[in-house]
């Protein structure tokens, strides 16, 4: 089977087109030049198609996709990320910061232990390199705690 | 005797107490960063950037640092090529055919100390081929107009390409992404915005910070979930660690050869230190032909891709200096690096900002014996380091990470993109789709642009322009202005489609990330 490079080459079709619908959005400007604000940018458009093409018609071997456990973990590591992301600024980096790490961790190894002592060295230990070492105004806790 | 100032000036910049420590931080540093598998040279490089930055360090001290942990990076990368067979980094996968098997031997020492010394000889020779050698570049790339810059642009993406991946076309689309994705933001000649969807994060355009630390270092978290760490297994014991000179002695015509090699394939834009240590062990295994015994653990077969694979690391740094198209992946980071600075490489960088040029070359004189003595008498220091588990090390990485571009711009946009870009990476890592490209195209996508633009208004939009012709008014024709620009295409071309027809004769190196 080779339908992973088929499915990518149509996706990069796609891609391709709404790049270009994109480009004919570009607003023209009072101040013009003999390329343009397009030009560049559909010649893009335009090679990327081709490749997808390429995909299409002379697709690759499948690689080795994960299984249905590996898949999920990767999901929850995004998952966690981006909660994490958005934790920074009103939680602080301490708690995201250990919780986010011991999962991380947990997910290569799966030991509860080792991974809730990485999380929580991580976390003071970071920080203190950061805080410290190189200066960085980072917020330990939630600013509510702090008062 | 120019040459000489110049470097009394350098030295009297890379001297100063606090440039020197940053040199050695750097070296050791970096070194860690080769050692430890799944973090390499280009990773390292980028995830340390915006911490930099917080340091509020000036140009020169951030340069420096940065190429030392560079440097270092590509020493250190050999550590665990020899002592697990993995290769902290991918130059340093040639490394592992002949270290390990060296090391099973009971001779890990040995290996570790010939391609300390290998390494050092490949990096100075580079080093002193960019200070000869960089000059020069720079005065005949001072009469470089917009369309030799166009046709330069376009040999560092196809030459790229041709060993960035087994297949052209993927190679191709990933040029064209990064390119694209730097076409966001608002346009540099008319000040719209393009294909920003209306979002005022994408104004200012895609940080190429974050799409570096994205692709690399949170891909890499990603393939390490999948793996497991399964891949960070234990390598061979260590024991005493001597000098073996008559090993070193008899490899000196090795060193030498493959130094050459690797500085050249360094030049070359678009290449890098995968390829340098790669054609320097291929040619020195034709030289020393089946009496050597290439692949069976020979002090040789390491010493013959740490040289190329260093020598190389050195001579990527020329084009990136003089022209400021990146010879590889971390040169392309180191070229973010600068022009986040407010520095802009090419030939007028070693006239304006001669402290920075001689400096950084200084630095990397000093940055050279120290890492010698880092990763010869010290080299224990850094096996013990090598035994970090993967679960510790990765969330460490993906930690730093975050905390280094959430510094940089405080905002979770650039977070979520970052995680974005890392999905998008480890995608792109299982289809073959190589990122360096990307990352290249990002930094230089609107420097490429501009080129063209600039080549059509001083053309009155005559594409023949482009090929090296200028309409000449007065006698009524065309005349051919300069046979760089024709050239330089003339070698893009090749440098795209030869690969094809090579990949049949020689085997690449697995994957170039470096």
């Amino acid at each position: 089977m080779k339908l992973s490079d088929r499915l990518f080459g149509v996706v990069v079709i796609l891609g391709a087109l709404a790049y270009t619908a994109g480009a004919f959005q570009i607003q023209a400007s009072f101040m013009s030049d003999p390329v343009g604000s397009k030009t560049f940018p559909l010649m893009l458009a335009g090679v990327a198609a081709i490749c997808g093409l390429n995909f299409v018609f002379r697709p690759d071997d499948d690689p080795a996709w994960p299984g249905r456990m590996t898949l999920g973990n990767i999901v929850v590591a995004v998952l966690v990320m981006v909660a994490y992301a958005h934790a920074l600024k009103p939680l602080g980096f301490l708690i995201p910061t250990a919780v986010c790490a011991a999962i991380l961790s947990f997910q290569i190894s799966p030991r509860p232990l080792p991974a809730a002592i990485t999380g929580l060295g991580l976390s003071i230990g970071l920080f203190l390199i950061f805080k410290y070492a190189l200066g960085l105004g980072l917020q330990p806790l939630p600013k509510a705690w702090l008062g | 005797m120019e040459l000489l100032s110049n470097l009394a000036l350098g030295f009297s910049v890379a001297l100063t107490p606090f440039t020197l420590f940053l040199a050695v931080a750097g070296c050791f540093l970096g070194t860690i960063i080769g050692a430890l598998p799944g973090l390499g040279p280009s990773n390292g490089v980028a995830i340390l950037i915006p911490l930099a930055f917080s340091l509020g360090l000036d140009a020169t001290s951030a340069l420096v640092l940065m190429t030392a942990v560079y440097y270092g990076a590509m020493y250190g990368g050999r550590i665990s090529s020899i002592l697990l067979n993995i290769p902290g980094d991918e130059p340093a996968l040639m490394t592992t055919l002949d270290g390990y098997p060296m090391a099973k031997a009971g001779r890990a020492g040995d290996a570790l100390v010939l391609s300390g010394f290998a390494s050092f000889f490949g990096a100075l020779f580079a080093t002193i081929g960019l200070m000869l050698l960089a000059p020069l570049l720079s005065r005949i790339a001072y009469q470089f107009g917009p369309s030799e810059y166009f046709a330069l642009y376009l040999l560092a993406f196809s030459t790229l390409g041709g060993i960035a991946s087994r297949n052209q076309a993927k190679a191709a689309l990933a040029s064209c992404i990064g390119l694209g994705i730097a076409m966001i933001g608002l346009d540099n000649q008319t000040g719209m915005p393009r294909f920003t969807g209306g979002n005022l994060h994408l104004m200012d355009g895609v940080d190429f910070l974050v799409a570096i630390v994205g692709l690399f270092a949170v891909a890499e978290v990603f393939v390490f979930i999948e793996s497991h760490g399964r891949e960070s297994s234990i390598g061979v014991k260590l024991g005493k660690v001597t000098l073996p000179v008559r090993d070193l002695t008899k490899g000196i015509g090795t060193m030498l050869r493959s130094s050459v090699i690797g500085f050249i394939a360094g030049v070359l834009p678009g290449a890098g230190a995968s390829l340098g240590s790669f054609l320097a062990y291929m040619g020195e295994k034709n030289v020393q032909g089946k009496k050597g015994g290439f692949g069976t653990g020979v002090p040789k077969g390491v010493m013959a891709p740490e040289a190329g694979n260093n020598a190389a690391a050195g001579g990527a740094l020329v084009p990136m200096l003089t022209l400021g198209v990146p010879g590889s992946g971390t040169t392309a980071v180191l070229l973010a690096l600068l022009l986040t600075l407010n520095i802009t490489p090419g030939p007028t960088l070693f006239t304006d900002r001669p402290d920075v040029v001689w400096g950084l070359i200084a630095s990397l004189l000093i940055a050279n014996f120290v890492l010698l003595a880092m990763n010869v008498p010290m080299v224990k220091m850094f096996v013990h380091i090598l035994s970090v588990p993967a679960w510790v090390l990765l969330p460490g990485v993906m930690m730093i990470s975050f905390v280094g571009i959430y510094s940089l711009s405080g905002s979770y946009f650039d977070l979520l993109l970052m995680i974005f870009f890392g999905i998008v990476g480890w995608i792109f890592r299982k289809l073959d789709v190589p990122t360096v490209p990307i990352i290249l195209g990002i930094l230089l996508g609107n420097h490429m642009e501009d080129a063209l633009r600039r080549a059509m208004i001083l053309s009155d939009g005559d594409w023949r322009f482009l090929f090296g012709f200028r309409w000449h008014s007065s006698s009524g024709g065309y005349e051919f202005y300069s046979a760089i620009p024709s050239s330089l295409l003339v070698l893009a071309v090749a440098g795209f489609v030869a690969p094809i027809f090579l990949r049949r004769v020689i085997k690449r190196p697995q994957a170039v990330s470096d």
